[in-house]
């Protein structure tokens, strides 16, 4: 076993209000600079640029897990994330069937389909940014379904996380961690679930900014799961 | 005024918690955030919102809030309900938006945030 550094919460050019320079290839020459092992791509409410980074990260060396931020009916944003591009796009296609309203690119920005050469294959027309019309409840229930990760997003923020809209996690949702950005090292309001720290990334500059080590043999959903509940020698580090 | 009187002047529909229907209500308050209507709001209030989620009891309770109305036409869930039942905490329902029901319901003397 070893040590994984790894980001779990990167935007690309797909979503709205990431930057257009957040392009496979871009994506995955910085993280491997910044030393991280791992990343996971969760774009708001859509998988359509996962597989173009894990194309672009297995040739160059970096493990990308496939993932989604979704936004739910409560405007709780949770990630998803998942081992293989075949489970995201399941996710995504139970999310496109509750996600109604079309993007405006003037107001909200591009949402930019690309492959793993980083070439523009497409526009996203629908309106990524908003809320689905999911409940946090079946949000989870989906992703586990699906064989996925449920985290928390953002919970010390004061807007979309699950605190600032619902005031407090509900004590029998089956969360598997929550999410504490870089402007905090600690979340005393939780205390019954594992706590990660990633960047949140919209921005190159912003890639690995925080990250969390997992002590595990594989970069797989199987082996984080063991780590946030310290099971069999997996651990989260720091 | 009591939430009855509340439902029954504004033609209300209830959607739960029947037996919390005589409590007195002094001021309002209106919220999606529950973190800040956790912050803000104050005992006595009526609550207008439109976050149906089943914690809107929990911030009820912990408030002392007298009743909650779901605003534009949103409709509690079934595990809401059950609580609002339980703890007999009224949920009430208006299709009009919290603008112009608690400017309704200021204009029928609902105003005063303090006793």
């Amino acid at each position: 076993m070893k040590v994984f550094k790894g980001d779990l919460h990167i935007h690309t050019c797909l979503s709205p209000c990431a930057s257009l320079d957040m392009s496979p290839v871009a994506i995955v020459e910085e993280g491997l600079n910044r030393g991280l092992d791992l990343i996971a791509i969760c774009d708001h409410n859509s998988a359509q640029n996962v597989g173009a980074v894990i194309r672009a990260g297995s040739k160059r060396g970096l493990h990308v897990l496939p993932g989604m931020e979704i936004n739910s009916v409560e405007e709780v944003h949770t990630l998803a994330i998942f081992d293989s591009e075949r489970q995201a796009t399941a996710m995504q296609e139970i999310v496109y069937r509750h996600l109604e309203g079309m993007n405006s690119p003037d107001i909200f920005g591009e949402q930019v389909i690309v492959n793993e050469f980083d070439e523009v294959e497409g526009f996203n027309d629908k309106m990524l940014i908003g809320g689905t019309g999911l409940k946090l409840e079946e949000i989870v229930t989906e992703v586990h379904r699906l064989g996925g990760l449920s985290i928390a997003s953002h919970v010390d923020r004061p807007s979309y996380s699950i605190i600032s809209q619902l005031g407090f996690i509900p004590p029998d949702l089956d969360l598997d961690a929550v999410e504490i950005s870089y402007r905090t090292n600690s979340i005393p309001e939780v205390k019954e679930l594992p706590i990660i720290r990633s960047s949140d990334a919209h921005f190159h500059s912003d890639i690995g900014k925080v990250y969390t080590s997992f002590f595990i043999e594989t970069p797989s959903v199987y082996e984080i799961r063991m780590a946030l509940l310290g099971e069999c020698g997996r651990r989260v580090v720091n | 005024m009591k939430v009855r009187e509340i439902q029954k002047e504004f033609s209300l529909d209830l959607a739960a918690g029947e037996k919390g229907l005589d409590r007195d209500v002094i001021g309002g308050y209106c919220g999606d955030l529950l973190s800040d209507v956790m912050a803000n709001s104050i005992s006595g209030n009526i609550w207008l919102t439109i976050q149906s989620h089943k914690n809107i009891l929990a911030v009820a309770l912990l408030r002392e809030i007298s009743g909650i109305i779901l605003v534009n036409g949103h409709q509690p869930d079934d595990e809401t309900k059950a609580k609002a039942n339980e703890e007999g905490i009224p949920i009430l329902l208006s299709p009009a938006s919290a603008y112009e029901l608690a400017g309704a319901l200021y204009n029928a003397g609902i105003r005063k945030k303090t006793e």
